[in-house]
Order: structure tokens, then sequence, then C-alpha cells
């Protein structure tokens, strides 16, 4: 039996502790400084808007910990001891481990803004971020948030829930754009908009403005335009929250390094979610994976690795999604912002302009690399296989209906895609097959 | 949100709250000889105007004070019809002294004609019933002359109890009676403008809630906006919570135990009963028109809230047509073309009394609209609960077409959040609903034996007292007072998720023979909980959402809050193969397992 410890509770700390104990006998133990009890992090927002409260947002009841024997301690580790094989925790001691896990995290990017230290600027992040703009909200009139990606637009519609007016600077000249294809990120700015929200595109800041009691008392853009705000809210993204680690010898860049086993340059120590870096970037994917179902996965692997059967990390088709105010985006496989040489596409929009699905595949071999989807749910498992067989563009669109995931009685607009296709290709109609509506009951 | 519809709205919608619960006191009562004479006519109606001459004249301000006067009237002619019609306890010692002149102690009833004469309408009924109740003793020979006394003592005992009931008023029609003079004595500004004040109570609601509705929906672009649900005092258990709970749960007890309390509602109702089937309003009419109301406006709320949900808009639709249609118009109908008034969608054992001795009664004197009534009730019960079932689960009925659901997913709707999620009312659930439903096929089979052999007695339990426990503890208590009453402080669906017998029935099909399940969509869960939260059955849907499992449980009635509320399309409900239904939990993704 060993100890184990694993520094963090959140996503893919708690699914290792999950899946150690299911596969062994070994001792867990999970610190965290945040909360007593693992949370949903995604959640976080609708705790102030009112939707869930913090009860709400913890999967597992609180007797679970104890049942399955997953030792739970409240603390802040300011330093790891990879000698001793001890973590120090900040004023209660220190704790042995035989393996470390370092789920940490990460914590909101602050670019060294002028005035970014004061009262009332806030990242969203943490539970502690969260109690903070709680605190620095109460009967504001004005807040200003300054970045345009997830964090951004879900702050922007956390302060909307309390009648706060939002200004939003986005440095790109569209949102999220990096990201989304210009269509997508159109959209999102129109609804954006919708809402009521003041969209600065193209918007840096430059400067917060204090008041006399070193609280924020209004921004000055890049532009020089000074605005008059309670709050700023920073979600210009996040980076690893790893700075207790500088004095020990575990080898960081941005974030923890690590192989595809989450191995660490130190034996026993590993690292996994957000916090960690990889050293040999997985095809297409990023050296740092900041996305909830990459943390589950990592902690799964690890857990294998750890219980005796060294697993590496592979990853299927990638797969995401968001939800921007009331339109929902889900991605299968990977969509960039502008297609790449040898790829095509199909592309459909709702003319109300709040449903888009685009469907990306190769020129040349005609395969589908990705779909992407606004205001559209689809079947994860179906368009998962597809990826994963490479099956060609025509039976995507001829099976596109077996891949709807939208609720009874919604719309279906795969007729509408395959007009789109047989047009383009005028030597290859396909005809619409049957509905999948309820009358399936009595066909499938 | 715009908030001048929606001050004006809510201002406007408390004054027409305040004047409908105001308008309880807006009446005189004053008891007339007419009134009286309108009630019936023979023995007992004689012995209540003998009675009720110091009340007649009499203003009441309170109808309190009126109700206790009313009471001891009517206890009052009770008595005097009690006193006519005992038979003296002396009789029993005369009797046996006379059988015992011989010495032989035979007890024949010649004597009864000799000391108890039938000269009058009293000495009549006590000579007919001392007959009745000694039958059985005719000859019979006793050892003693008080064991034969002892004999008598009981059956006189037993006849002079039996006059409250059988010529005097009994509880029941006493309670009828207190509640029809009540509402016949009424006098004042609220009788003399009953439209007025209809418009004043009812309209000014109406209005209220849709420029309240206006208000909220109207500028706000479509979406799931459960903003500030758990720091409003209404929806979250707060003061205003409390209230409203305690004033439904007041409401209930008063509807089902002292509606002489409520005749001023009643008496607002009748120009609509008047239209509607040609006759006055009792409180059951008083209820229907509530219960209609709430879940038409309440409704509308529902479609405006999620508007860009068709699944949602057509399944509100429906509840509010079964309801109106089905539980309030058709069975006025019925009513007034004298048919049996039943609601063609409620179905045993949730409709508890549907084999009733008088039901069953009914509808075989009524014809073949009575003998289709009987075998379509039967129909529901042994093919479409599991025929539909079968294809669609539970949901058909909970929230489709059910008037509790109705009422549950339209005035309840804004508490679905506060439903228990944890494994231990999980638990409870499992013990409770069961029960009920093993109390409501016990309650059935004893008043079918009833029905059939005519004994009322079963296993030496009586099947009288079986129909009134069910009828006080289940119907009464269980589906209003707390299934209604407690929507703001435990959810709107308490009834149908602890205490539903049909709901257990529906739940035992969906479970083991059904093609519907709640999918999960691969690996796309981010554990943030909504679906568990807003799951008015208190199903802990993340559980299964989370490790990529099908949500396949008895409770659910297919509400589709959970696939709505959902951010990241994980949820949908389906009618599918039996065969993937229980599926193995995967999580679609990581490939390195």
């Amino acid at each position: 039996m060993k100890n184990i410890v694993i520094i963090g509770n959140g996503i893919s700390g708690i699914t290792a502790a999950r899946n150690i104990r299911k596969l062994s006998d070994h001792k867990i133990t999970v610190i965290s400084a945040e909360t007593d009890h693992f949370f949903s992090r995604t959640a976080l927002m609708y705790i102030y808007m009112g939707h869930m409260k913090y009860e709400h947002t913890k999967p597992y009841e609180d007797w679970f910990w104890e049942k399955n024997k997953i030792n739970l301690v409240r603390g802040l580790v300011s330093s790891v001891d990879t000698f001793q094989k001890k973590v120090h925790l900040k004023n209660t001691g220190e704790i042995e481990y035989d393996i470390l896990i370092l789920g940490v995290g990460s914590k909101p990017n602050k670019f060294g803004w002028p005035g970014q230290g004061l009262n009332g600027v806030q990242g969203m992040y943490s539970y502690q971020n969260l109690e903070n703009i709680e605190i620095y909200t109460k009967n504001i009139d004005h807040a200003v948030i300054v970045g345009g990606g997830l964090i951004g637009i879900e702050l922007a519609e956390m302060l909307l829930s309390r009648n706060i007016r939002v200004t939003f600077l986005v440095r790109e000249k569209s949102f999220w754009n990096i990201i989304l294809p210009p269509e997508e990120s159109e959209m999102i700015n129109r609804h954006i908009r919708e809402h009521h929200i003041d969209l600065r595109l193209e918007t840096e800041l430059k400067e917060i403005v204090s008041d006399n009691d070193g609280r924020v008392r209004a921004i000055i853009t890049g532009d020089g335009e000074e605005m008059l705000c309670q709050f700023v809210g920073l979600t210009a993204g996040v980076s690893p929250n790893i700075d207790f680690l500088k004095d020990s010898n575990i080898n960081v860049q941005r974030g923890i390094v690590v192989n595809k086993y989450f191995e660490t340059n130190i034996p026993d120590v590993y690292a996994i979610g957000d916090c960690a870096q990889f050293e040999t970037p997985l095809p297409d994917r990023r050296p740092i994976e900041q996305v909830w179902y990459t943390g589950r996965m990592h902690g799964e692997t690890l857990a294998r690795t750890i219980c005796g059967e060294k697993t590496a990390y592979k990853p299927g088709p990638w797969f995401n999604s968001a939800k921007f105010l009331d339109i929902e985006y889900q991605v299968y496989g990977i969509i960039n912002n502008h297609l790449k040489e040898d790829e095509d596409q199909i592309y459909w929009e709702h003319e109300n302009g709040k449903h888009a699905i685009r469907i990306v595949y190769n020129e040349s071999t005609l395969k589908l690399i990705g779909i992407n989807l606004m205001g559209v749910r689809y079947r994860h498992d179906v368009i998962d296989r597809w990826l994963k067989d490479g099956i060609e563009v025509k039976n995507v669109i001829s099976n596109l209906k077996k891949a709807n995931f939208d609720p009874e009685f919604y719309k279906e607009y795969e007729d509408e895609i395959m007009n789109i296709y047989n047009s383009k290709f005028p030597n290859d109609q396909l005809n619409s097959t049957s509905k999948r509506g309820l009358l399936a009951v009595f066909t499938n | 949100m715009n908030k001048y519809f929606t001050f004006t709205g809510l201002g406007i919608f408390i004054i027409g709250f305040f004047v409908f619960v105001g308008s309880l006191t807006m009446s005189d009562y004053q008891l007339s000889e007419i009134i009286i004479k309108d009630q019936g006519e023979g023995e007992k109606y004689t012995a209540l105007m003998e009675s009720s001459k110091s009340m007649m004249g009499v203003t009441y301000q309170s109808n309190i004070a009126f109700i206790n006067d009313l009471r001891t009237t009517i206890e009052n002619a009770n008595n005097s019809i009690i006193e006519k019609y005992s038979i003296s306890m002396d009789l029993a010692a005369k009797i046996s002294e006379r059988a015992g002149e011989d010495e032989k102690f035979i007890y024949k009833q010649s004597i009864i004609d000799e000391l108890l004469p039938a000269v009058d309408e009293a000495s009549t009924y006590q000579n007919k019933s001392l007959k009745d109740y000694t039958g059985w003793m005719e000859g019979k020979k006793y050892s003693t002359k008080e064991a034969l006394t002892k004999e008598l003592t009981g059956s006189i005992q037993s006849i002079n109890n039996a006059i409250s009931y059988q010529i005097a008023f009994d509880s029941y029609s006493a309670k009828n009676l207190v509640f029809s003079i009540t509402k016949a004595s009424s006098l004042g500004i609220l009788k003399g403008n009953l439209k007025l004040w209809l418009f004043l109570s009812f309209g000014l609601m109406i209005i209220g809630a849709f420029t309240y509705f206006y208000g909220t929906y109207s500028d706000v672009p479509a979406g799931i906006k459960n903003n500030q649900i758990f720091m409003d005092a209404i929806t979250n258990k707060g003061w205003l919570g409390v209230a409203l709970g305690t004033f439904m749960i007041a409401f209930y007890i008063f509807l089902y135990f002292y509606p002489e309390y409520l005749t001023n509602w009643v008496l607002l109702m009748d120009p609509i009963s008047y239209k509607l089937n040609g006759g006055p309003a009792s409180h059951w009419f008083l209820y229907g028109f509530l219960y209609t109301l709430a879940v038409g406006v309440m409704g509308i709320r529902m479609i405006l809230k999620y508007r860009h949900n068709t699944y949602q808009i057509i399944r509100t639709i429906s509840v509010i047509l079964f309801q109106t249609a089905f539980a309030f118009i058709i069975p006025e109908i019925l009513a007034a073309l004298n048919k049996p008034a039943i609601d063609f969608k409620n179905i045993w054992p949730l409709d508890y009394d549907f084999f009733y001795s008088y039901n069953l009664n009914e509808l075989m004197e009524s014809g073949f609209l009575g003998w289709f009534m009987l075998g379509w009730g039967l129909a529901l019960i042994i093919i479409a609960v599991p025929v539909i079932t079968y294809f669609f689960g539970k949901r058909w009925y909970c929230s489709w077409v059910c008037g509790c659901g109705g009422l549950a997913e339209t005035l309840g709707d804004p508490f679905r959040q506060l439903s228990n999620k944890s494994l231990k009312a999980w638990k409870i659930e499992r013990w409770m609903i069961y029960s009920v439903l093993i109390f409501a096929i016990i309650n059935t089979g004893a008043v079918l034996y009833t029905f059939f052999t005519g004994s009322y007695s079963l296993l030496g339990i009586s099947t009288e007292s079986i129909k009134t426990s069910y009828g006080f503890l289940i119907s009464s208590m269980f589906t209003g007072v707390i299934g209604t009453g407690f929507y703001p402080l435990m959810g709107n669906r308490v009834w149908c998720r602890f205490g539903c017998p049909l709901a257990a029935y529906l739940g035992i099909v969906q479970r083991f023979k059904s093609r519907f399940r709640i999918t999960t969509n691969g690996g796309q869960c981010i554990s943030c909980g909504n679906c568990s939260t807003y799951c008015e059955m208190g199903i802990d849907v993340r559980w299964y959402a989370q490790r990529g499992q099908n949500i396949v449980r008895s409770s659910c009635v297919g509400c589709g809050i959970c696939s709505a509320v959902c951010p990241r399309g994980v949820l949908r409900l389906e009618n599918g193969p039996e065969k993937d239904r229980l599926n193995v939990p995967e999580l679609i993704g990581n490939e390195s397992l």
C-alpha cells in the first residue's frame, strides 16, 4: 500500500483519486486550499447568478469521501520537498508521501497592467475569486471585462444577471476568433450586443485608475478613452498555478513539464490537469490543455499508471463545448478558425443567426475532419465513431440526422445541409432520409 | 427585464390578491325561513325550523359567529329529535319483567306491542326499530332476568345511537347544511355585485400576472434564465416562501374540512358556475376553477419562460388543455346533463374511488355511457398504462396529461429546485411511494369485497375504516395539504414523488419494460449540477451524466427540464430500442484506457 498525496481537489486530482480508489487500496490524501470538498469549477458562474448554491455544485455528497477512504485535507501547500518526500503546508505542518500528484490548476493571467492589484479588480477562476466578485459587485452600476474568451463571456453573463451594465473589451477583431471561424465568431458578437453588452472589439486595456480608497474608479483603454466603472474583470486567459514549486527541483516552464505518462523529472511526482505542460505535445494538441474534459482524462489515465499498469495519455478525437450566453457550442474534431490548405467545408447558418453547423473535411480524401455546432446539439458517440473511422463527407451528410441530439420536437436542419452539399457536388445527389422525431418510436 | 411592467404587474396582482382574501369578510349573514325551507323537507327540517327561531332576523357581521350559532341550532334540532325518538332505557327491565312472569324468561316480540304500541310517529318508529333489532331473540330462553335485560339494553342503546344519522342530521349532512345555509344567508356588497368583485379579485390577479410576465420576458433574449432563484425569498424557502406555503396549507385545510368559512369565494364562482352547468357553485367548483386558472396562467408563464424550447411549449399546452377540458369543463357539462361527472383522464389508483360502490353503482345505472365510462377506466388501468408507458415512458401521463402533474409543472415550476437530491431522500421516497401503492390496493380490495359480498368486515377489519383512513391520510392530507401546500418548502412534486400510487405503478413499468430513457451524450458532462438542481423529482441526474450513463429511473416524469438547463447539450429524452437503454457507463474521449 502506497501513500498517495494529491495536491488540488479539482476535476483532475479528484478523478485520479476516485480511479485510484477503484483500482487499489492505496492510502489517498487530497489537499486543497480552495474548498473542503470537490465542486464543479464550471458551475461557479451559476452560484453568482443564483441558479445554484455552492452545495449544488458538489458532484458527490459529503459522506462519499469518508466512505471511499479518500482523506481530505484543507490547507495551502507552501512548498514541496522531493528529497524527503514531504509537502509543507502553510501554518499546518507537513505531509509525507510516496507518490505525489500535482493537480494544482491555474490562476488568472495579469499582464502587468497599472492598477491590476486594486480592490475590485478580479479574475474568475477560483472559489475565492467568486467570493471577491460577490463583494466588489454589490450595488455597482458598471463593470468592465478585459479579455474575450470563454471566462470573459461567462463573467459578462454573470454581471448581467445582477443588472450591472457591462463593457467588454476584446483585443481581437472579433470575439474568440483565435478558435472560432469568422461566421461563428460574428454570431457571438451579435449575440453579445443583443444582450445589451457594450462590446468593444480591437480594444485593449491600458490602465486601471484608482479612487482614494484603493478601489477601481475607472479604466483607460488603449485609445486613451476613460470609462468610469466600479469593477474590472480580468479574463485574458489563465496560466498554471505553480509559484510554490519555484524552489523545488521539479522542472517547470509555463507549466509543470511532463511526459505522456504525466511523469515529471522527479520520480514519483506527477502532474495532471491544466498545470501540466507536455514536453512533446500530441499532434494537433496544445502543450497545456486547460479543459475540464482533458483534466478528467489525465486523472483517469494516471490512476492506471499509479495502480501498476503504466498507461500513456492517448486521447481520442478532440471535443469541447461551451455556452455563450444563450447559444450552446459544441465541437467535435479539430476545427481551426480558418480552413487549412487541403481542407474544405460545408457551412449552414439559420436565418435567425443563432444556429450554425460547419462540417470540415479533407479536400482530396473527402474524409471528415470535424464538426462545429452553434445552437444545435449533436451526438458525441456518433461523431466520435465517424472521426475514428475516417468516413467520407458524403456519408456524414447522408447520416447526419442520426447525429442530431436536439430535444424532441425541435426543428431539424439536416435537409438544408444536404441541399448545400447537393449544390456543391452536382454530380453526387443525396436524398433525404426519414425523420428522427417522435415517429421514430415505431421505426428504429 | 422591463422593471416598469414587472413592478406594475406585481402591484396589480397584490391588489387583486388582497381583494380576494379580503372578500372572505365582505358579507353579513342573516337567516330566514325561506333559506331553511329550501334545504329540504321532513322531520329534521321541521325541528331545524323550530330550533333556528332565535337566529331569525339577526344580522351577523362575521361568519364565525354565524356558523357557531348555526352549529348550535343544528345540534339543538338533533337533540330534540333524539329526545323525541329515543326509547326509554327502563323499557328493557319492563320487558324482562314481563317475559319472566311465567318464570321462563323467553323473549317474545309480542311484548313490545303491549308495552310500546305504535300510536304516533315516534312510537311507530320505536316499535319497529326494536322489533328489527331483536328479531333474532324471538323465542330465545334466558337463564335470568338480568341476562335478558342486558341484551335488551344493548339493543335499545344501538337504536338510540342510530337516531342521529337515521332521522336527525348526521355529521356529514350537518356539515353540508352549515355550508349551504351560510352561503345562502350571505348579504351585502359582495353578493350584490358578484361580477364586479370577480373582476376586482381574479380579474386583477390575472391582469397583474400577465403584466408581470410581459415585463419579465419581453425584452430578454430567449434562453435559460434562472437568475436569482436561490436568492429570492419566495423560491428559496425565505419568509415569502414560508408565507406562501402556510397560505396554501391553510387553504387546503379549509377547503377539505371547513369549506363553510369560504362561502364568499364560492359565491364569487356562482356567475361562472351558472354559465357552465346552470347551477350554483359548490366549494369543489371553486377548487376546480382555481386549479384550472393556476394551471392556465402559470402555464402561459412556463411557455414564455421556455419559448425557445419546443418540447416544453407543446408539453405545457398539453397539460393546460387536459386540465381545462378533461378535469374541469367536461365533468361540469356531464353534471349539467345529469350524467356521471367523471374525469376521463383520471386513472386508478390515483383515482382512488373509481371502485367505490357509489361510483360503480352510479356508472352501472347510467346506461351505455356509464358502462362505457367503466370500460374506459378499466382500459386505462390495464391497457393504456403499460402500453403507452412502454413506448414513451411515464411522462405521457405524469407531465403531459395528469392534473397533479399539470399543476406541478405550471404553478409549481418556480419551486422545482427545492426537491431534495440526497441518497437518503431517494431511500425514503421508495419506502413511502410503494407503501402508498400497497395501501391503495388494500383499500380498493376492501371496498370491492364489500361491494361484492355486502360484508363490511374483512379479516376482522372494518372496510369502512380502511376507506376512511385512506381518504383522510392519503387523499386529503397527502395529495392536497402536503402535496401542494409544501411546493415552496419541498419542491413541486412532493405528492408525485413520495405518495402517488399511480406514479408508482407507471414507474415500475418505466423502470423494467419501456423504451424511454434520458440519454447521456458521451463524455460532454461538466458536472455543473444544473440538471440535478432543477430535477423536480430529486433525481441526481448528474450522478449518471458525469459517468456517461443513461438515466433510467422509475421516478422520472420526463419533464425535460434537465435537458433544457444543461449548458452543454448532454441530456436528451428519447424513446428507442430497449437493447442499449441500460448502457455500460462510458465516458467517450479517452483512448488511453
